[in-house]
């Protein structure tokens, strides 16, 4: 990680302000909502490893006051100096020192190895993108809480097994904790600490 | 890379759009995502200096600067009225540096920004209320020091808040708090609602608009989910109550909305009006009247009368 290859560097955002403010809105729509599926609409062309909608994210929120981790399958290739590039963030290989943080949902450490913050200062908690296969096809899982009008069920494809549990766990430690962010392709689901997760066994 | 070549920005184009920088907008915008993962924490930010002192909104005006865009219907009011010098002037002043339309109709907006009142109309999902906030701390005037409150949030320690209304209830009989009453967010923040009355807490109860606050001053955004509860406080033998009046509006006749006092001369003579204008004007162009429709105070700025 030392000198940039910008040849390998694709463009990022084709008008950064007004782009990241509509990405950013989605983003904040999508927090507020937990468990709604948002598309995003025009994300600009993702580096190899990462899909639209978490390349679209880091873009938006990320600069030199963030530190971003990025999966080790991530790291060698094109996301790295296209992250380091166009963000300008320094990247680490510390999960728990990441104020961003992107996986493959299939390879992500558990959600106790990020940033939970600090019982003062929750706010300096790690935001983790998890990119997932696809929104349906997955085990079922229930979403009460802040942002939730009653329940809803999602259903992502590639998350861990004992995800649920994961989730509950980073729930427990409340106000404490790690906030997630689920991509696929051009769409995001929220899922902030604050949200409750269930197993349920009915189909969505 | 101009964004700005709308014709009615050009005079001011060398603002950037929605007059904060890039970074400064990217740092809020990360301030508001922790604050709604954290419902009712104050989450601290860089606040910035901007073009009207403290107290006029600078907290408000920078969170809509990191969330407002070119689609964004914007209406501002301050307390309750749209055509006030402070609320016409933050509108304007979006107006020109976003280019966005504005509106006095609570259902045409999409962002709200607002000093001290939530609109009576029912804010819908989708919307944005955006409010200005003196002084973010609850606490505040019970522990004046920073380091104790924010350990008091920390581990949910919120007895003195309730040895304070308890010390209302044996002074007044009751619990005295009008505005700014204090309310739990989801069961585990206690927050100030900004100085709103607290006729209008029950309108955050599970409201489907998000709620964001931020205080310029004092360097904090903090944010309410939609569908969130969020339950003003009080004990079992001495429940939250709001405000009511004997009185409807003077003008539209309206029993259920917050009503400010008028005095009108020096005999004693007075009237109760709405404090949100834009739904007294909604009422009264519905034909809603009240026992002093058409007194001069209902005038327009172009002399007819509403």
């Amino acid at each position: 990680m030392s000198v940039l290859d910008l040849s390998r560097v694709t463009p990022g955002f084709t008008d950064p302000i007004r782009d990241s403010q509509r990405i950013f809105r989605a983003v904040m729509t999508a927090m507020s909502r937990p468990g709604l599926p948002l598309a995003l609409a025009a994300p600009p062309t993702p580096p190899a490893g990462l899909d639209a909608a978490s390349a679209a994210i880091i873009l938006t929120v990320a600069d030199f006051e963030t530190p971003v981790w990025l999966d080790p399958a991530l790291v060698t290739g094109a996301a790295a100096p296209w992250v380091r590039f166009h963000c300008g963030a320094p990247l680490t290989d510390d999960p728990s020192a990441a104020a961003f943080a992107i996986a493959p949902a299939a390879s992500s450490p558990p959600l106790a190895a990020f940033n939970p913050g600090d019982s003062k200062y929750p706010d300096r908690s790690t935001t983790l993108v998890l990119m997932c296969e696809a929104f349906v096809g997955g085990p079922t899982i229930r979403l009460e809480g802040p942002g939730v009008d009653g329940a809803v069920d999602i259903a992502p494809l590639g998350l861990a097994d004992d995800t649920v549990d994961q989730l509950r766990e980073n729930r427990s430690g409340f106000q404490c904790g790690v906030d997630l962010i689920l991509t696929t392709g051009s769409y995001l689901i929220g899922l902030p600490r604050s949200t409750r997760a269930f197993v349920t066994t009915t189909q969505p | 890379m101009s964004t700005l070549a709308d014709a009615s920005n050009r005079e001011t184009s060398l603002y950037n759009f929605a007059y904060l920088d890039e970074q400064t907008k990217r740092m809020i915008r990360r301030a508001i995502l922790k604050a709604i993962a954290i419902p009712g924490y104050q989450v601290p930010f860089g606040s910035r200096e901007m073009p009207v002192p403290y107290g006029w909104g600078t907290g408000g005006i920078q969170v809509t600067a990191a969330v407002i865009g070119p689609d964004d219907v914007f209406k501002c009011i301050d307390q309750g009225a749209d055509d006030t010098t402070n609320a016409v002037s933050i509108r304007r002043f979006f107006a020109r540096v976003a280019d966005v339309r504005t509106t006095e109709a609570t259902d045409e907006a999409t962002i709200i920004q607002s000093r001290h009142r939530i609109p009576e109309r029912p804010l819908e999902n989708g919307q944005i209320m955006v409010f200005q906030v003196p002084q973010p701390e609850p606490l505040r005037g019970l522990e004046p020091r920073e380091t104790e409150t924010r350990a008091m949030h920390a581990y949910e320690e919120y007895g003195l808040q309730y040895v304070s209304l308890y010390e209302n209830v044996s002074a007044y009989g009751r619990i005295a708090a009008t505005a700014g009453y204090p309310v739990m967010i989801d069961e585990r923040y206690l927050m100030s609602p900004s100085p709103i009355p607290k006729f209008d807490n029950p309108k955050m109860d599970m409201s489907p608009a998000l709620l964001l606050f931020g205080a310029g001053r004092e360097k904090r955004i903090y944010a309410v989910p939609p569908y969130t509860r969020v339950r003003s406080l009080d004990f079992e033998d001495y429940p939250f109550e709001t405000q009511t009046w004997e009185d409807a509006c003077a003008l539209c006749g309206a029993k259920d909305s917050y009503l400010d006092e008028v005095v009108l001369d020096d005999d004693d003579h007075r009237m109760f009006v709405c404090s949100d204008s834009s739904h007294c004007a909604t009422r009264r162009d519905a034909g809603f009247t009240g026992p002093m429709s058409g007194h001069e105070l209902a005038r327009g700025e172009d002399g007819d009368t509403a």
